[in-house]
């Protein structure tokens, strides 16, 4: 059974393993040999038996092909209301056949269904909300994906990133000290700024325990920073861990569920140990996604909730507004036009809708709804991992268009996106649209509108 | 002919319809499992409760949501079909009095000419549905043959049923013809996509307890369908 020394059906649990395939520069090679994959039909006949039981079957079959889900994807519409990108069709085409067949398909048809699975759809789910028989395509894409990881069928990229999380507990190579000596050198170089500020590691039984994206820690340290500014302004008593800081999943937009359960693990081991009494997210879908939403059920969880009650950074910033712990100067508000790009993950998927809108009401003067909006707002077109794949690009470029209309629509300039996912789509889209907009996450425009008490104020140099 | 049709035939494609459908229905829970799923369904009972029956409320009202607020034609069809797909034949004078006769017992019965309409209002929304499905090229593109025989398969009763009933031509032909139609259908449902008669419930069902107790139910009022 041919192999890959790249790809192939193995997971990626040693650093000489992640580094071979770092090495392969753009995958070129891991692509090349992905055409010689072999088929395991017998394991994928078994997965299939395993994964696609009633709820998909009858999602499958008693689909009445009305096309109602055609306008709810965005793919379709951006594609000029092409007939391929209808939901219905796509699925049908993918897992449909995958299932008629038994699992009797070939590596073309193999790599047809990856392609489907990654760059037709971001498992937005927003088609489940538009069906009437309430099929959730995009949840069955997700599915799909995994299935696809199982026999080595996966974007380089998503390789990589379950090969992180397996390895480092974190989607980048960022160890629990390079994440520890981020976090005292961020402490340090805010210092002068904000006196006293701290990033307390590994406290036990604090309010607050904090968690990220590795992206922070790795390329964008200052938004641990702010959140460090925010937490002291309104006096949390909080803290962050040494280990199991990570909230995202790149293995859940993979499909690997070994290491979606690795990576969840971690997080609730860190709330074993230190004990806190909730956890904040970062401003990040996806992770809210994986490691509340998804990941009590990976770690055996039969309540469905993570061991402390947890809330994504946007409930604590309304929380912190509401009962006055932030106070925002009324001077400072907002007062150009401004839009909110409503996450997938977190909005139609994890029912924050209201506390995004009470948190616009408190900062900004001319906030302007996108239409659709909420739970029903389309994709920021770059979901379920689509930024990160190269060999997709252009497919995800052509995706974007649905939200540049949206956002030219409201006729706002600035762009509130807390959502790592949905913050990198917007940025992207405006470098190849050029709108001329600008974006944001909460925490450096609540930074610079918050009252701030007078002993944390910056020092005058002068 | 006409003992066999109304006799053991009826007795067996009902017997076939109901407990066709009853196992559909324990095949599909006993499928669900609630970490492969990931939907705690017997948790948070209230919250699984909560959300599957707005999930189903919603959809049945016809412009609930907002996808058949989009599509208002469709909806339409959509809704007068399924009324007169089930209003007719269940409250028809003269199935209510074949009732009474073989199995002692009737329903309230509606008029004559009410069930006139009704038997052309379904079939007027199945020839519009049919070219629908051919004029409309993201639904032609995802039609195939069964899609087009579902509907044959529905209309049949109605289209025998009235030329019987005006006894257009040979009465008693299209009587058995309509018989067998109608028996056809009942045993079709459970194994077709007809099984959505159920399973549009249980679908529904499911979905609402997943938005209900895991995506977002308990944290904002509920998806806003």
């Amino acid at each position: 059974m041919p192999e890959g020394k790249l790809c192939n059906k193995q997971t990626v649990d040693a650093k000489e393993q992640l580094d071979a395939l770092l090495a392969d520069k753009g995958g070129k090679q891991y692509y090349e040999e992905m055409n010689h994959l072999d088929v395991d039909k017998k394991a994928l006949r078994a997965t299939l038996k395993n994964v696609v039981r009633s709820r998909f079957k009858t999602w499958l079959e008693i689909c009445s092909h009305c096309g109602l889900c055609a306008e709810s994807c965005f793919y379709f519409l951006a594609n000029d209301r092409d007939p391929k990108q209808v939901p219905s069709y796509k699925i049908q085409a993918t897992l449909g056949k995958l299932l008629k067949r038994k699992g009797d398909v070939d590596n073309a048809f193999m790599q047809e269904c990856m392609d489907s699975a990654f760059s037709k759809c971001t498992c937005c789910t927003r088609c489940g909300v538009y069906c009437p028989f309430g099929i959730d395509t995009g949840l069955m894409f997700a599915y799909m994906r995994g299935i696809l990881f199982s026999q080595g069928f996966s974007p380089w990229e998503m390789k990589i990133g379950t090969g992180m999380h397996r390895i480092y507990r974190a989607q980048m190579d960022v160890t629990t000290e390079d994440w520890v000596e981020t976090c005292e050198w961020m402490a340090e170089e805010y210092e002068d700024d904000w006196p006293g500020l701290k990033i307390p590691v590994d406290v036990q039984n604090a309010d607050i325990m904090y968690t990220v994206n590795a992206r922070e820690p790795k390329h964008y340290p200052e938004d641990l920073a702010e959140a460090a500014i925010l937490f002291r302004v309104a006096g949390e008593n909080w803290t962050v861990p040494s280990e199991g800081w990570e909230e995202t999943s790149l293995a859940m937009f993979a499909g690997d569920g070994a290491a979606c359960k690795m990576q969840v693990e971690s997080v609730y081991d860190a709330m074993d140990r230190l004990k806190p009494k909730r956890m904040v997210v970062t401003e990040c879908g996806h992770a809210y996604r994986a490691t509340v939403i998804e990941g009590p059920y990976w770690a055996g969880i039969k309540s469905g909730q993570p061991p402390v009650e947890s809330i994504h950074y946007v409930e604590w910033v309304a929380e912190a507004l509401r009962t006055g712990k932030l106070k925002i100067d009324p001077s400072k508000k907002i007062k150009e036009p401004v839009t909110y790009q409503d996450s997938c993950n977190y909005i139609r998927n994890g029912g924050l809708g209201d506390v995004a809108r009470e948190i616009m009401g408190y900062i900004a003067e001319d906030f302007r709804e996108m239409d659709p909006c909420r739970e029903h707002n389309f994709c920021c077109g770059g979901g379920g991992g689509l930024n990160g794949i190269g060999r997709y690009r252009e497919q995800r470029n052509v995706g974007l268009k649905i939200k540049r209309d949206q956002i030219l629509a409201t006729g706002a300039k600035l762009v509130v996106a807390p959502c790592h996912n949905c913050w990198d789509a917007i940025r992207d889209l405006e470098e190849i649209y050029k709108i001329g907009i600008r974006w944001s996450f909460l925490k450096p425009l609540l930074i610079s509108m918050i009252d701030v008490p007078e002993h944390f104020k910056p020092t005058e140099e002068e | 002919m006409y003992e066999f049709v109304t006799g053991p035939l009826a007795w067996i494609s009902f017997g076939i319809f109901f407990i066709g459908l009853i196992y559909r229905l324990v095949w599909y829970i006993r499928g669900l499992n609630w970490q492969l799923d990931r939907v705690a369904y017997t948790q948070h009972v209230s919250y699984g409760v909560k959300g599957a029956l707005r999930s189903i409320f919603y959809w049945m009202m016809p412009y609930g949501t907002r996808s058949w607020r989009d599509n208002p034609g469709f909806t339409f069809l959509v809704f007068i079909l399924h009324i007169g797909l089930l209003a007719t034949p269940i409250f028809l004078k003269g199935h209510n009095i074949l009732l009474m006769e073989r199995w002692g017992f009737s329903f309230w019965t509606i008029s004559e000419s009410t069930a006139d309409v009704l038997t052309v209002v379904v079939i007027a929304a199945i020839v519009f549905l049919i070219l629908r499905r051919i004029a409309k090229p993201e639904v032609r593109l995802i039609t195939d043959i069964h899609d087009y025989l579902m509907l044959l398969m529905a209309v049949a009763p109605f289209i025998t049923g009235i030329l019987a009933h005006y006894q257009v031509g040979n009465y008693r032909f299209w009587l058995i013809l309509h018989m067998l139609c109608g028996e056809i259908l009942l045993i079709a449902i459970p194994f077709t996509k007809l099984s959505h008669f159920v399973l549009f419930f249980a679908s529904r069902a499911q979905l609402g307890m997943d938005y209900g107790i895991k995506r977002g139910g308990m944290k904002g009022k509920g998806l806003a369908w």
